[in-house]
């Protein structure tokens, strides 16, 4: 009898497990038949050529270009904020910073990443777009830029705290070797933890550029809907995730071509992320070990 | 100027850099938060929660939105507590190291990293057309019990982990089954950890607005839900659509439901922490 139930309970865990493969299976399906559909009434060439997307207007586009430069600009804008940035942070709380300060802070700036990402898009729309408007007094009220800093600032603590959990890991051998011949912590944290450490860190940056580049409502809210093939800041422009959103909240009948279009736009967004993921996976995993 | 002195002040020069950067992390939650609270913090009052959407921005509340909130957060709960500590247990505990844990493991790797606004479109598909659920509470729960299974099952991992073989071998050497020391021992001893994991994974669930949009929670209920079948919105997509509206009023209206999420949101952090540190110093192996 206990026999029995060890095994029911067993199987009842294995298939738990399981939900989570089927949750990707159920994606890449979900995704493919419908892009199918989608690829039998646009060609593909038409869909990474074009250079409009137009789908909602009489005159029809299918080139996800633009869509893909909105998102590759936000995303950019807000990595050269959040690098630098969430870097220093990284390397100045490991090497610098005392320990009890190090304790409060990584958790403050990790509830940056907790913040609900609707509010971001609020504040970007609202505090961030008319400050900015100061210095470039022809920008409208949505843009790439004020979006793209937002969603750098909200991927800060991606970087520095994934960062600064792979510098810690290093071991203090090698970092005491570097003070001994005279190092300062600068030099130490730069030619030695740094490096020592890159494995994680590169993980982690990449990690965030998956998320920026997935991030929804920041750029739905502050950086307008209108695609368009430009990588000037100060342009509205419409990422792919902003599109999907602009779709699903209007009134597109179910099974049009119109509608079929996210799901183009949608697999487009998947493989994107799900390479930059699995690089990032691979990262860790090959290059962890090296010094345990 | 020497060397040494060009490398010592160079190392001045980044401490002085290195502060700042946090230090503008900090500020700028600060300001964020401020701003907001400002904008929006003369609007709450009771009326405000208890009152239904309106066309009117000074009679608008956010009580649908609220309930609506409380509901999915109750279900998903309900969904993937137990789906996401199950499959914990069994990748830590039962799964033999081979093809195909090495497989879940690489899988719910990359399914942390999936954007939610995919998960909505897999939500849409199967639980709102395919299982014709309709875009209810339940098909949102479900949705985004799926979006934070990942998180659920690498925390209950983390927390499995951390409970010394000992206790297991122990409890072996008693005569227990594998069950029956992992549901009276490596359970009760790692619930801290998986409990800060769930909350988290909660809080999270409760910002997300893209996948829900997707499957096509309304931003206009005119009652609050009563049962799992019915429509919602949520306080995300009532906020989203009232920043979308041109009237300044409901920007205020925003505001302040921003701040009432904004504290749901934290408070849940905070008892995550307050969970996490408890557990830590409770039990010292």
């Amino acid at each position: 009898m206990l026999k029995v139930k060890e095994y029911i309970i067993e199987k009842a865990l294995f298939l738990s497990a399981l939900i989570t493969i089927l949750t990707t299976v159920g994606i890449i399906l979900v995704l493919s038949f419908e892009a199918f559909g989608f690829f039998k009434e646009v060609s593909i060439v038409e869909f990474l050529t074009d250079r409009q997307w137009t789908p909602l207007f009489s005159e029809k586009h299918f080139g996800i270009l633009p869509l893909l430069s909105g998102t590759l600009l936000t995303t950019f804008i807000a990595i050269i904020i959040a690098l630098p940035i969430g870097l220093s942070i990284a390397a100045y709380l490991n090497e610098y910073a005392p320990s009890g300060f190090r304790k409060t802070v990584k958790p403050l700036l990790e509830l940056l990443a907790a913040v609900p990402t609707i509010v971001y898009g609020f504040f970007a729309l609202m505090v961030v777009t008319p400050f900015l408007q100061n210095f470039f007094p022809e920008m409208g009220g949505f843009n790439a830029l004020s979006a793209g800093i937002v969603m750098g600032i909200m991927i800060i603590p991606f970087i520095s705290s994934l960062s600064e959990d792979a510098l810690a890991a290093v071991p203090k051998s090698l970092r005491e070797g570097a003070y001994g011949m005279g190092s300062t912590k600068l030099q130490t944290v730069v030619r030695v933890t740094i490096p020592a450490a890159s494995s994680g860190i590169i993980s982690s940056v990449i990690l965030a550029i998956s998320r920026a580049i997935g991030e929804t409502m920041i750029v739905a809210v502050a950086a307008g809907q209108m695609p368009q093939l430009t990588f000037n800041p100060t342009e509205p422009v419409q990422t792919i995730t902003a599109y999907i959103v602009q779709v699903s909240s209007g009134d597109v009948p179910f099974g049009s071509l119109e509608h079929k279009t996210i799901f183009a736009a949608g697999i487009a967004l998947f493989i994107f992320t799900f390479l930059l993921n699995t690089i990032s996976f691979w990262i860790r995993k090959k290059f962890h070990q090296k010094y345990e | 100027m020497n060397n040494a002195r060009k490398n010592k002040l160079k190392d001045k020069a980044f401490r002085i850099w290195g502060i700042s950067c946090t230090l503008v992390g900090l500020i700028l939650l600060v300001i964020f938060i401020g701003n907001i609270v400002i904008d929006g913090i003369g609007r709450i009052d009771w009326a405000f929660i208890t009152n239904l959407p309106s066309r009117k921005p000074e009679n608008a509340g956010i009580y649908t939105a609220m309930m609506g909130t409380i509901w999915i957060l109750g279900i998903t709960c309900i969904i993937s507590f137990p789906l996401g500590v199950a499959a914990g247990i069994y990748l830590e505990e039962y799964a033999k190291k081979g093809r195909l844990s090495n497989l879940l493991e690489i899988n719910i790797s990359n399914l942390a990293g999936v954007p939610s606004i995919i998960y909505g479109l897999l939500g849409m598909e199967i639980f709102v057309r395919t299982l014709n659920l309709g875009a209810s509470i339940l098909a949102g729960s479900l949705t985004l019990s799926l979006l934070i299974l990942p998180i659920i099952i690498v925390a209950t991992r983390e927390s499995i982990k951390a409970v010394p073989s000992t206790i297991k071998e122990a409890s072996f050497a008693m005569g227990a089954t594998k069950w029956q020391t992992v549901w009276n021992q490596t359970l009760p001893a790692s619930i801290g950890g998986i409990l800060t994991g769930v909350i988290l994974a909660l809080s999270r669930a409760i910002g997300e607005t893209a996948p829900l949009i997707v499957i096509g929670a309304l931003a206009y209920v005119p009652f609050a839900p009563q049962s799992p079948m019915d429509e919602f919105s949520v306080m995300p997509m009532q906020i989203f659509n009232w920043v979308s509206r041109p009237q300044h009023g409901f920007i205020t209206n925003a505001a302040a439901a921003i701040i009432i999420l904004l504290i749901i949101t934290f408070v849940m952090n905070g008892i995550a922490v307050y969970f996490r540190n408890k557990w830590q110093k409770k039990i010292k192996w």
